[in-house]
């Protein structure tokens, strides 16, 4: 009876529980979803560098390919990061086959924007030979099950896919003056930044909901995401329209956003550990 | 209608509320849809970034449950850019949304906040002083409360920082609303 009332009227059913300051599934208002993740060189093969995160029932995979490349002319001591954020119908109803939707475009947009705010890693550190070769980190975020919170897990996958990613040596050999890839001897990145991203639901213009399911989602009246950094700095403040919010909310979401960042951190920390060096 | 601080021009068209493709159509609230357009080029990432959010203000501010089964659209072009393009845009989908008259529950506003390396903050920057900027803080803030509808950010800050920026921005805000009353004044004073 109660899934007959659950879609008939969602919303009531919703403020049901929020009345009681719970929610459906069982959490409370600032409770996030159990989060785990593996950390596997192994799960792509043919990827230098991949991470597979699963934040409740949203599962993301993030793969990263190391490709040679000129620099540009402007920037002739960088290297590049392009970020790709996928929501295949696979992994939910709501998204068609097809060209990439404007959900699945923004996210790729945040991706790329958090990684220039945070400076997670120096573009100078990608760049082998001044003006002539450079590395280009493709990274595919592909999500597999959709179930809200998708920024969220993306950059969390990111961040765990880079620390992962081993890149072989590269050098120039002076007298042909072509590059020689040696794959024996492979380094790791070096991360400057460990940004993690928070992302609330507002409801009904008052309440704030920390990891929002697909469902609070859809019923939701707006949606905050703030992407801190190790030092407690803002990387990235997103709130795309929704509900107005008071500067003293917001420094709320901040507060519970930093929080949020030495947890995930730990959890980071403890899975790099786990894993037996090669 | 097209607002311009300094250089920065963009044109805002609003169609609506008029007939709604099947798919798009929602039973109990109309449709809103927002086109921006680049100056040069096709429009990209980027562009569909900022659709999104010009989109979900517009959303949030327009009364659409008066409307349902219909198609509200608002075409942004780009005429020039010299800097707070964002906020240019917001500003402009404002204004438009005001012309052609369809119910709003709130003004909103657009503005640019730059924090220069010294730690200073200039509202309004051009591009030369939004590249040289240590972050960029894009606010579209409300008319009834001064809350703030959307945020964006570039680069990083202190929490402090962004609650000085919030502040300042709050304050122009004022100073925009009102350039909001003088123009509509400005427009039936003449008819």
């Amino acid at each position: 009876l109660y899934i007959c009332f659950r879609t008939v009227e969602p919303l009531e059913y919703y403020r049901r529980f929020l009345k009681e300051d719970c929610r459906p599934d069982g959490r409370e208002l600032g409770e996030f979803r159990a989060t785990t993740h593996f950390l596997s060189s192994g799960s792509i093969t043919t990827a230098d560098g991949s991470a597979l995160v699963k934040l409740g029932n949203t599962m993301v995979i993030c793969g990263v390919k190391a490709e040679l490349a000129a620099p540009a002319v402007d920037f002739a001591n960088k290297g590049y990061i392009v970020p790709n954020v996928e929501l295949p119908s696979l992994c939910s109803t709501r998204f068609r086959s097809g060209p990439p939707g404007e959900e699945a475009q923004a996210a790729s947009q945040f991706i790329a924007d958090v990684i220039e705010n945070s400076q997670v890693i120096a573009k100078e550190d990608l760049c082998i030979a001044d003006g002539k070769l450079a590395w280009v980190l493709y990274c595919d975020i592909i999500c597999l099950d959709y179930d809200g919170n998708i920024l969220d897990a993306s950059v969390f996958a990111l961040l765990a896919a880079l620390k992962n990613v081993q890149l072989p040596s590269v050098t120039i050999n002076e007298e042909t003056g072509l590059s020689e890839v040696n794959l024996k001897q492979k380094n790791p990145l070096i991360i400057r930044k460990h940004p993690v991203a928070t992302s609330f639901a507002i409801f009904d213009d008052t309440l704030l909901l920390v990891d929002p399911t697909a469902e609070e989602e859809d019923l939701a009246t707006g949606t905050v995401t703030i992407v801190t950094d190790d030092e407690g700095r803002l990387c990235s403040v997103h709130k795309p329209g929704g509900s107005p919010l008071t500067g003293a909310k917001l420094q709320d979401c901040i507060t519970r956003a930093i929080t949020r960042h030495k947890e995930v951190k730990k959890l980071i920390d403890q899975v790099i550990k786990s894993i037996k060096p090669k | 209608s097209s607002p311009s601080p300094g250089d920065t021009s963009v044109l805002a068209g609003l169609y609506g509320p008029a007939e709604v493709k099947g798919s798009k159509e929602l039973s109990d609230r109309a449709t809103l849809e927002v086109l921006l357009r680049p100056k040069v080029g096709l429009p990209g990432v980027m562009e569909r970034s900022r659709e999104q959010l010009l989109r979900r203000t517009c959303e949030t501010v327009v009364l659409r449950v008066l409307h349902p089964r219909t198609a509200i659209t608002l075409v942004l072009q780009v005429l020039s850019d010299a800097g707070s393009l964002l906020s240019c845009c917001l500003n402009a989908a404002c204004m438009g949304l005001l012309d052609a008259g369809l119910p709003l529950t709130s003004l909103f506003c657009g503005v640019t906040c730059a924090l220069d390396p010294n730690g200073s903050i200039v509202l309004d920057p051009t591009s030369r002083q939004e590249q040289e900027a240590r972050a960029v803080l894009t606010f579209a803030i409300d008319s009834v409360e001064r809350k703030v509808l959307s945020a964006t950010t570039k680069g990083s800050c202190s929490v402090e920082e962004m609650q000085q920026c919030l502040v300042a921005a709050q304050r122009a805000a004022d100073t925009i609303f009102q350039f909001y009353r003088d123009s509509v004044r400005r427009k039936y004073s003449k008819s």
